[in-house]
């Protein structure tokens, strides 16, 4: 394994400003039989935050995820998590819940959320007690002595979520958490993801959903081929580009058409453009001017959508789209 | 939060608790129990068939034609002798009795098939001649040589009983041959309680591969833990299993007071001997264990499962036979091979000690064979992280090009 020390921060808890991280991982790359799976990318997930890992399918995030949870080891590059190189010294912290939901058929629901605990180190009998209690506050208390076998998809899913929590860890990880729930579940999981942040637990989790991202992400990262093109705040992505100008006229055409900028598009009577370094000010008067007969006129801040498409490029978000497509079906 | 990370013996224990009170509950562990039945009632079976083919065959015949007074001779001396030789001599069956100066063709007589007749005694008492099959004469010869005699002469016209004594205590040779049979005895149990385990925690593996359950062990706990917990457990259940076997078979072997099965002590004394069958059972056990669990979590499918085990299967076939033959050999390099090669060893040491009482050899291979099975888990596992828990393209997993591809070395 290449280890690269260039880039290594030695304090660890720390960035330039101070705020401790969770995760803090430099240049890390996986290789699969010559398939380079992650390529060098570099997360930094402050405590406490909420962070979401945003690609298409394929992109890489679950290797990325598998090699902070120390799951596999990167090819190159460092990690650090919670202040371990070794993310094992620390798996007692950590809570994982990974895409392909797994149990023992035929363990019961509350033994299945112990057992879990007493992987990460909590004893047994505690970890069923604290199993049918968490069971009983998420109204599943009913279910608890029930064989995970005679559970339906959705209440499975549910224990393996209660058992990634039973330790109560400083860090949650997710891969794809929202994916095979529906929409009232959802809803439930990002209250919760909510709750857990406002305890002072960082979680992080990858999805293809860019509205679960925006709408609970403090930072992502957006990662497409490997690569992490953007990873940060997410005003910051929005900021990325430049915010978006619907102009509604009467008319279609006559001088004032010059001051629109380059980038234009015209649908009917609207266009569509980005907003022009000078600012609106100079637009408006041109406008005015050439008497173009302003009906309406809104300046929107870009979506993480339109960032998406800005960062990682139109064949990114088309394939995020066709991956939303593909688990509808 | 948790006080602190478990070592990866306390994390080897979570699995090997969960996987005991499952497997040990299960229907699997049922059948498991009534396993070592199946041979012995397939044993019993084809033994019985066996005695009733063997009890429908008529015993071939000897058919005499000689002339009258001959014949009459013959039978006497028949039943005179047959108390003595009993079933060295063939039954008799008069063909025909010549008249002086006629002739017979015996091998007329048995080439046409008649009665149960594999041979046919003719020409006279003092120069018979005995027709038939190579095997059948030469068999016969001997003893109906000494019938023509008695029936050509009468003396002696009793034959003195002899009395037999037993030596109550063995000879050297006869300690070796009988010692040689406890170590096959030994050794052959081995072999299967190995076989029989070892593919129970590989299909234990696959089966939670299935289930998904082993990405979440693989970010909880090292996967050496994984590994040691899952051959923990079964471990742990085939003791149970010997328990009940043990005792189910000693009880009936002591109700029937026929304990020991009639084999020659081992050289280390049989309280010692057992004791180190069931120690050697366990490093054979974990040895190939180990080689299996390795193979179960690089394969996807049972198919691909089938694939790899079987060349293990074959090479672990082979290896009974090396410690097989190398038994016969104490002290010869082939032996030396044997207790060397990790899994061959178990199998070597345990005939050593049937045959040879020093006890340090067994300290050091004992030490020799945890080395191995430490090793072969850890890069079981490693191979396992490496090459198995990748979310790569999908056209790249289950197909027997990326099997072997990760078979290659890492």
């Amino acid at each position: 394994m290449k280890i690269d020390l260039g880039n290594w921060q030695v304090a660890g808890n720390a960035t330039c400003d101070c705020i401790p991280l969770a995760i803090e991982a430099r240049g890390i790359v996986k290789r699969f039989d010559g398939f380079t799976a992650v390529d060098g990318i570099d997360i930094t997930v402050p405590e406490g935050s909420i962070y979401g890992i945003l690609g298409p399918n394929g992109a890489g995030k679950t290797t990325t995820l598998r090699m902070l949870l120390g799951i596999i080891d990167p090819d190159e590059g460092l990690r650090r998590v919670l202040g371990a190189e070794r993310p094992h010294d620390v798996a007692h912290a950590i809570g994982y819940l990974p895409e392909e939901r797994g149990l023992y058929p035929a363990m019961k629901a509350y033994e299945a959320i112990g057992f879990v605990g007493a992987l990460r180190g909590l004893p047994l009998a505690e970890g069923c007690q604290r199993g049918r209690d968490l069971l009983d506050e998420h109204g599943l208390g009913f279910a608890a002595d029930r064989q995970i076998r005679q559970l339906s998809k959705g209440m499975a899913q549910q224990v393996q979520l209660l058992g990634t929590l039973v330790h109560e860890p400083r860090l949650v990880v997710f891969d794809e958490p929202f994916s095979g729930l529906d929409a009232i579940n959802q809803g439930r999981l990002e209250r919760m993801i909510r709750a857990l942040a406002e305890k002072g637990t960082t979680v992080i989790f990858s999805t293809h959903v860019i509205a679960h991202a925006e709408r609970l992400c403090d930072e992502v990262a957006i990662i497409a081929g490997g690569k992490v093109p953007f990873a940060g705040p997410v005003d910051v992505a929005r900021d990325r580009i430049r915010p978006q100008v619907r102009l509604e006229t009467r008319e279609n055409d006559g001088l004032w058409r010059k001051a629109l900028p380059d980038d234009v598009r015209h649908e009917g009577n609207f266009w569509f453009f980005s907003l022009p370094e000078s600012g609106v000010e100079p637009l408006l008067r041109a406008l005015i001017e050439g008497e173009a007969g302003i009906l309406s006129l809104s300046i929107e801040r870009a979506g993480l959508h339109d960032a998406f498409v800005a960062i990682a490029g139109e064949a990114a978000a088309q394939a995020l789209e066709d991956d939303k497509l593909e688990e509808r079906k | 939060m948790t006080s602190g990370r478990l070592s990866t013996l306390a994390a080897a224990m979570v699995i090997a608790r969960r996987d005991f009170g499952a497997i040990l509950f299960s229907r699997s562990f049922f059948f498991f129990l009534l396993g070592p039945l199946f041979p012995v009632i397939i044993g019993a079976m084809a033994g019985g068939v066996g005695q009733h083919v063997q009890q429908s065959t008529e015993r071939p015949e000897l058919g005499i034609a000689m002339q009258g007074e001959q014949v009459d001779a013959m039978l006497a001396a028949h039943q005179t002798m047959s108390g003595q030789l009993g079933n060295v001599l063939p039954k008799l069956v008069v063909i025909e009795r010549l008249e002086p100066n006629q002739s017979f063709d015996a091998k007329a007589e048995l080439a046409a098939r008649k009665g149960n007749i594999a041979a046919v005694f003719s020409g006279t008492l003092s120069r018979p001649v005995m027709t038939g099959t190579v095997g059948q004469i030469e068999q016969w010869r001997g003893p109906m040589s000494m019938l023509a005699a008695r029936a050509l002469s009468d003396s002696p016209k009793s034959y003195p009983e002899v009395a037999l004594v037993s030596t109550a205590a063995s000879t050297a040779a006869s300690e070796r041959r009988g010692q040689l049979l406890t170590a096959q005895a030994a050794q052959t149990l081995l072999f299967l309680l190995t076989m029989l385990l070892a593919g129970m925690v590989l299909s234990n593996l696959v089966e939670e591969k299935a289930n998904k359950i082993i990405e979440i062990l693989a970010a909880a706990i090292p996967m050496d833990a994984v590994f040691f917990g899952k051959l923990f457990a079964m471990l742990a259940i085939s003791l149970v299993g010997i328990a009940v076997w043990g005792l189910t078979f000693g009880g009936v072997l002591l109700a029937a007071g026929s304990i020991g099965f009639g084999l020659t002590a081992p050289a280390v004394g049989w309280p010692i001997f057992v004791a180190l069958g069931i120690v050697y059972f366990a490093m054979a056990y974990l040895l190939l264990g180990s080689v299996f669990l390795s193979i179960g979590s690089m394969a996807t499918t049972v198919r691909e499962v089938q694939t790899i085990s079987m060349p293990v299967t074959m090479m672990q076939l082979m290896v009974f036979f090396l410690a097989s033959y190398a038994m016969t050999q104490p002290g010869s390099p082939v032996e030396m091979v044997a207790v060397a090669f990790p899994f061959s060893s178990p199998f070597a040491m345990m005939a050593r000690a049937a045959q040879d009482g020093t006890l340090w050899t067994h300290a050091a291979a004992l030490a020799w064979q945890g080395l191995c099975v430490v090793i072969f888990v850890r890069t079981g596992a490693r191979l396992s992280r490496t090459r198995v828990m990748k979310s790569g393209p999908a056209h790249d997993k289950g197909t027997k090009r990326s099997l072997f591809s990760r078979l290659r070395p890492a």
